[in-house]
């Protein structure tokens, strides 16, 4: 916040061509991120804020208990010191443990933070005061309603909404993507982010958010976790596992009165000391998923921003496991944003070749996929190579937004493709006239769906080139796994029926929304959502800021309206409607992951049984020896080793519950079947082997 | 085993399965309120019974007022019942003069704990009886108190669990039923009807139905002996029905004028689980799909079937220590080898081995052979099933609901490996139904657990009002781990509403009899007020509609998710108790020691 921003750096910033992610891609054991968690791991030992952990809490309030009698026995000379003192060693490892895997997943948040943190320098502002006089304050004292004028080279000071021009804008801090967008006032395209750069032009800007609210404030809060609220299922899971250490707790405390009435009764050995009693509760106690479920969340929420999203709460994640109904935008979800030329349409008295000829010319240095298509099905259709004009005396018209045209100008040719009206205009301003026949033609290419692409020679218009939806490769399968998975796809277009039907039938998708209003996508989701079921949808414009709000999980698109972005609950900042699928993907993951470790931790305490009673009553009840089918070589090493293997499962998991375990699109059964075999049965049979190892090794070692 | 007992035992759960569909769509048809061949000869009754308590038959309850409905009757009928016993001196139909001053010798008087415990026991559908009714309760006693109970108290569970059912079928509503119209219907269309022809058939076997004094009969040997008898058949029938389980007779099923011949036997245990079956049926058919019912009615006769060899196996298997001394314990023509001790000749093991079985299936709780003699491991099974909260068919509606509990907790941890917010019946199951069914677990451990301990340490002063002096434990017929089975039977029994005894233990001291009431109120309401509070909040919920997303819950992978759920919940919990009971038992047993009995008291 102290620096001031140097122009220069900004400007080599800008000028990289290196997309820079805004998640740089780390190893899960990043030493800094381990480094961090580490430290972290020890802050948390605090009871205060474990109590939040009911689970882990149960398991610090264990350590300090058996600490404590530890402590007594070696001042009273009491014996098994070496053994209470593992004991005690383990527990406190295991609450590190756990604290560690939560700051595991906090740290990779935090590093995220700083990083943007270090991009967010206090800018200069030219503030329009009184009198229309610019003054330059600091982007600090900026309040909503102010009005600035950002030039070439400056930094946007805040979040605001362009009123007046038009600028190329550099958003790489927010976005990574370091290719520059456009930013215009009026229509869709108004928002500007504070932080982003102008590259080119001179904007006036309103300001619409105050200091410390602004969108990289949020994004750096959010990244960082800082306010991170339990969802609802975690809520509900917590209260299971919390539910579940109460009955534990039940089991082992009334087993002191048990053991009393068993000693007395047998003649024979002793009540369970403290720390036996201590291991069987944490060893029982589902520590593995409540050391692990904090952490499941926000790397949840990482994984999202790893995708560049920005998730605005992890409920929104979580939700999105739960969709229903998907709401795809047709154009860049379903088909390529890019339509492709698929044939040539000349004006009378004009060949198709002629039109080929010219189009193709046009768009030799157009580098657009459009523009390539052009240069490609000219290639295919008339044998037409791509000339290199370069030599000749060529000027490129680029596309501009004001003139929606673009061509070369080539040995006194003004060639130029353009949107029809667009081209009208150039012909007429030419002086030349525009035939009947050219509207007719443009019109049943709308009408199928495609898009009319005029071509002109001059005052001549040679004809139409006849761009096509192209649904995008693999979409079809992706669309049949959704569907596989329950989930249902509906298409929202702004086409006529018989088009958006021709698409939807092509494309796979379940349902169609053709010439789609705002309020009929507000409606849809209404009537899905009376229906019990969830939506999804992307949307960009203002006008689909109501439906995002509606919507369960509304994925606003990073190029898209502040509105926009206020009513969903996530911003795509690569402006990828296709990503609402890896959103649901990773939603699924993350409810997966907290039910697999739930599973595999209840599942594990049978064996520990089997370990800690015989244990426990070897003395009272020799007999009981003989539930002992690990065959653990001594009492204490069969505590130790229950006690060990509890601990180290929970780092051992760690991966696992940052990384989410395995998720492919089936359906619910054949999921639920294979989560079961692997984490059921695999909970139940694993912990035999590693604890009969354990023990080995406390044999070998000679600890116990 | 013998292939007799085997295929005794497949034939009563092949009629078990049998009678399901017709009994559950029955009950569908009477609590949706429509029209049964009933209906002519009912329904003006019902009528009539609507017009005279004041109840509007159209005007539903919310979850909180129908519990309150619950609770509210609960409070009366306990009332009734404590008033009724401590009354009954004064009161006629008492030929045995009971409470009064011309009592028999041997009579147990009715002291207020006495009182208190089977007030509690009989509204709680638990029948547990701290006393032999044929030497402490008068007829007027056992027919006005008692056998009201055992139809009201079964037909409130019966009310509970279709509320429940309703919460699922419905969607977007507010109330779940009214308590008054379906413990009306639960008496009249299925209780009444059922009761009114099996004690028919019960009586034509010989089971007593008078109102006449004991009879006073010469032996041959030249003494008088008293020979107990009363309104029996009226009560045998809904007390096997209504898993109520509390006998005439001291004991139960085990008497010949309550179980006189090997039909009756069948028939005995058959109604044992009929409802309770037919209940399953019921709740596919109101949630609309059939499937959903067959789901929990597999999980249930599975670990029905498993309990019941296993228990058979151990009973037939006998003791290996009589059989180190010569002693033949191998089935022939001649004998039924296995352990004989504690059961009837006229059944035999697998008779008594499968009704052990059933009676700790449901909260009924009646026996045929009394479960302290069981070895070990025959002891243990009936002990685990009332440690799964009897949820294996369970008690009439508490089964059924207690399932649901368990369903709900099984479909939350495993419907999240499907990658969704878990549901069920296309009900999303969130933070409140989990809650309430921990609630419902956590409640039942606490009490057996709790109270057993207790119990097994507590120690008392010398004329102390609450047991004799010297430890709790000193009221036990036996040592070591069988004497520690005897508690934790008690309380597990009283918690879970059975009220089957294990017996060997004197409970009727102003302890156990407390502890047991509250152990037994603990284990009722705290499973009503959970299921009626889930039901209210399902009931608001929308229904999700099913797709190739949705857990199915009504196939095998369901079946055996259920079952799993239940029994590692149950194993979980109480694992270190039966470690110290009947499995360390078990282990010693087979090593030659056996537990003598301390014979402080007679048996109980």
């Amino acid at each position: 916040m102290t620096t001031t921003a140097n122009p220069s750096q900004v400007l080599d910033d800008s000028t990289t061509l290196i997309p820079k992610k805004l998640v740089r891609a780390r190893s899960l054991f990043d030493p800094e991120i381990v480094g961090r968690a580490l430290k972290a791991s020890f802050g948390k030992l605090n009871p205060v804020t474990l109590l939040k952990n009911p689970v882990i809490f149960v398991v610090e309030v264990g350590a300090a208990l058996t600490s404590l009698f530890l402590l007594r026995d070696a001042f009273a000379g009491g014996r098994a010191l070496g053994f209470q003192l593992q004991v005690a060693l383990w527990l406190w490892f295991t609450v590190l443990f756990a604290n560690f895997a939560e700051a595991m997943a906090e740290a990779r948040g935090k590093a995220q933070a700083d990083t943007l943190r270090k991009t967010k320098t206090d800018s200069i502002a030219k503030r329009i005061g009184s009198g229309a006089r610019i003054e330059t304050v600091a982007a600090s004292q900026l309040r909503v309603g102010d009005l600035v004028i950002c030039e070439t080279g400056d930094t946007i000071p805040g979040d605001g909404e362009i009123i007046q021009g038009i600028a190329t804008v550099d958003e790489s801090v927010i976005t990574g993507e370091s290719a520059p967008v456009i930013r215009e006032a009026g229509g869709d395209r108004s928002a500007v982010t504070g932080g982003t750069k102008v590259l080119s032009d001179r904007i006036k800007i309103k300001i619409t958010s105050n200091p410390g609210e602004t969108f990289l404030d949020r994004m750096i809060a959010l990244v960082e976790g800082a306010e991170r609220q339990k969802t609802p299922n975690e809520i509900a899971l917590n209260i299971l596992i919390a539910g579940l250490t109460i009955i534990f707790l039940l089991a082992v405390v009334t087993l002191v009165p048990f053991a009393d009435y068993s000693v007395k009764s047998a003649g024979a050995g002793s009540i369970p000391s403290v720390a036996v009693l201590v291991s069987l509760l944490v060893c029982l106690i589902p520590t593995t998923i409540g050391g692990l479920l904090s952490a499941i969340g926000i790397a949840g929420m990482d994984r999202v921003m790893q995708h560049n999203v920005l998730a605005m709460s992890g409920k929104a994640v979580e939700a999105s496991g739960d969709v229903d109904t998907l709401l795809l935008d047709k154009t860049g979800t379903i088909t390529l944003g890019n339509r492709q030329a698929t044939e040539f349409i000349p004006a009378t008295g004009v060949t198709e070749e002629e039109l080929a000829d010219a189009a193709q010319l046009s768009s030799l240095a157009d580098e657009t996929p459009e523009g390539r298509s052009i240069v490609i099905l000219a290639k295919q259709k008339y044998n037409l190579r791509g000339r290199d004009v370069s030599q000749q005396e060529a000027r490129f018209i680029p596309f501009s937004a004001y003139t929606r045209m673009s061509g070369v100008d080539l040995d006194g040719r003004m060639l130029r493709k353009g949107a029809t009206d667009a081209i009208v205009k150039f012909v007429q301003e030419q002086g030349g006239k525009v035939s009947q026949d050219l509207t007719e033609a443009s019109e049943r290419i709308a009408r199928v769906g495609g898009t009319p692409l005029a071509v002109a020679d001059g005052s001549k218009v040679l004809g139409i080139v006849h761009l096509k939806d192209i649904v995008k490769g693999g979409m079809k399968e992706r669309l049949a796994q959704l569907r596989a998975m329950g989930i249902r796809s509906v298409m929202i277009t702004g086409d006529n029926p018989l088009t958006a039907a021709a698409i939807a039938q092509e494309a796979g998708v379940d349902d169609f929304l053709a010439q789609a209003t705002p309020k009929d996508k507000m409606d849809y989701i209404k009537r899905e959502q009376a229906q019990a079921r969830l939506v999804a949808m992307t949307g960009d414009g203002t006008n689909d800021a109501p439906a995002l709000a509606q919507a369960d999980v509304g994925v606003a698109m990073n190029t898209g309206t502040m509105a926009a972005k206020e009513a969903g609950n996530m911003v795509d900042l690569d402006s990828n409607p296709t990503k609402l699928l890896e959103i649901v993907a990773i939603g699924k993951q993350l409810l997966i992951t907290r039910g697999a470790l739930t599973t595999f931790s209840i599942t594990n305490d049978v064996s520990k049984y089997f370990a800690i009673i015989p244990a426990m009553f070897v003395t009272t009840y020799p007999a009981l020896n003989q539930l002992n089918i690990m065959h653990l070589h001594s009492p204490q090493s069969a505590v130790l080793a229950a006690v060990i293997f509890n601990a180290l499962i929970i780092v051992a998991l760690v991966p696992l519950a940052l990384r989410g375990v395995t998720y492919r699109p089936q359906s619910a059964a054949a999921m639920l079947r294979r989560n079961l075999w692997i984490y059921g049965l695999g909970g139940f049979i694993a912990p035999f082997p590693c604890i009969w190892m354990i023990d080995r090794l406390l044999g070998f070692l000679h600890l116990a | 085993m013998t292939a007799a007992g085997i295929l005794y035992i497949l034939v009563y759960f092949v009629v078990l399965f049998a009678i399901t569909k017709p009994l559950g769509l029955f009950m569908a048809h009477v609590f949706e309120g429509e029209r049964t061949f009933l209906h002519p000869l009912l329904r003006p009754l019902e009528r009539l019974i609507y017009r005279l308590a004041g109840i509007h038959e159209g005007a539903e309850q919310r979850w909180t007022q129908y519990t309150a409905s619950v609770l509210a009757f609960s409070l009366v009928s306990f009332l009734f019942v404590y008033v009724i016993q401590r009354l009954q001196g004064f009161l006629p139909l008492n030929p045995m003069g009971f409470s009064t001053h011309h009592a028999p010798a041997n009579a147990t008087p009715m002291t207020p704990d006495l009182a208190f415990n089977t007030a509690i026991s009989f509204m709680t559908n638990t029948n547990w009886q701290a006393y032999g009714g044929e030497t402490t309760l008068s007829y007027f006693v056992q027919m006005t108190a008692l056998t009201v109970q055992n139809f009201v108290s079964a037909a409130a569970g019966i009310a509970v669990a279709i509320a429940l059912i309703r919460g699922f079928a419905r969607k977007q509503a507010k109330s779940i039923g009214n308590f008054w119209v379906d413990l009306t219907r639960a008496t009249l269309y299925v209780l009444l009807p059922l009761c009114f022809v099996f004690a028919l058939f019960l009586c034509a076997r010989g089971v007593p139905q008078t109102l006449k004094a004991y009879v006073q009969a010469h032996t041959l040997q030249g003494p008088t002996q008293t020979i107990a008898v009363g309104p029996v058949a009226s009560q045998e029938a809904i007390k096997m029905l209504g898993t109520n389980g509390g006998g005439f007779f001291n004991t139960n099923s085990a008497h010949p004028f309550e179980n006189p011949t090997p039909d009756t036997n069948f028939f005995e245990m058959l109604a044992i689980l009929a409802i309770s079956s037919g209940l399953t049926y019921t709740f596919g058919n109101m949630v609309g799909d059939t499937r959903q019912g067959w789901a929990l009615f597999a999980a249930m006769l599975i670990m029905a079937v498993a309990g019941a060899f296993i228990c058979y196996r151990a009973e037939a298997g006998g003791n290996p220590i009589l059989a180190k001394l010569g002693v033949e314990t191998t089935a022939t023509r001649n004998q039924p080898g296995g352990n004989m001790e504690g059961k009837e000749v006229r059944f035999g093991i697998a008779s008594s081995a499968l009704w052990a079985t059933a009676t700790t299936d449901a909260s009924n709780g009646s026996v045929n052979s009394m479960h302290d003699s069981y070895t070990p491991i025959g002891g243990l099974v009936p002990m685990f099933n009332l440690q799964t909260d009897e949820v294996i068919f369970g008690g009439v509606g508490s089964g059924l609901y207690g399932m649901l509990l368990y369903a709900i907790v099984g479909v939350f941890i495993a419907g999240l490996m499907v990658g969704r917010t878990p549901e069920y019946l296309g009900k999303k199951i969130q933070q409140k139904e989990v809650k309430m069914a921990m609630v419902a677990v956590i409640a039942t451990a606490f009490s057996i657990l709790a109270f057993t301990g207790i119990s097994s340490v507590a120690r008392f002063k010398k004329n102390g009002y609450w047991n004799p002096p010297g430890a709790a434990t000193a009221n036990l017929a036996n040592s070591g781990p069988h004497g520690f089975s005897e508690i934790l039977y008690t309380y597990t029994s009283q918690t879970e509403d059975n009220g089957s005894a294990f017996a060997g233990i004197d409970v009727n001291t102003p302890w156990y009899n407390l502890t047991g009431s509250l152990a037994m109120l603990l284990g009722r309401f705290l499973f009503i007020i959970p299921s009626l509070a889930i039901a209210g909040a399902l009931a608001e919920k929308k229904k999700v509609p099913v797709t190739s997303g949705t857990l199915p819950t009504h196939g095998a992978l369901f079946v055996g998710l259920l079952i799993a759920t239940v029994i590692v919940v149950g194993a979980l919990t109480f694992f270190p108790a039966l470690a110290l009971g009947p499995i360390v038992e078990y282990y010693l047993m087979h090593s030659g020691k056996l537990f003598a009995s301390l014979m402080r008291s007679a048996a109980a």
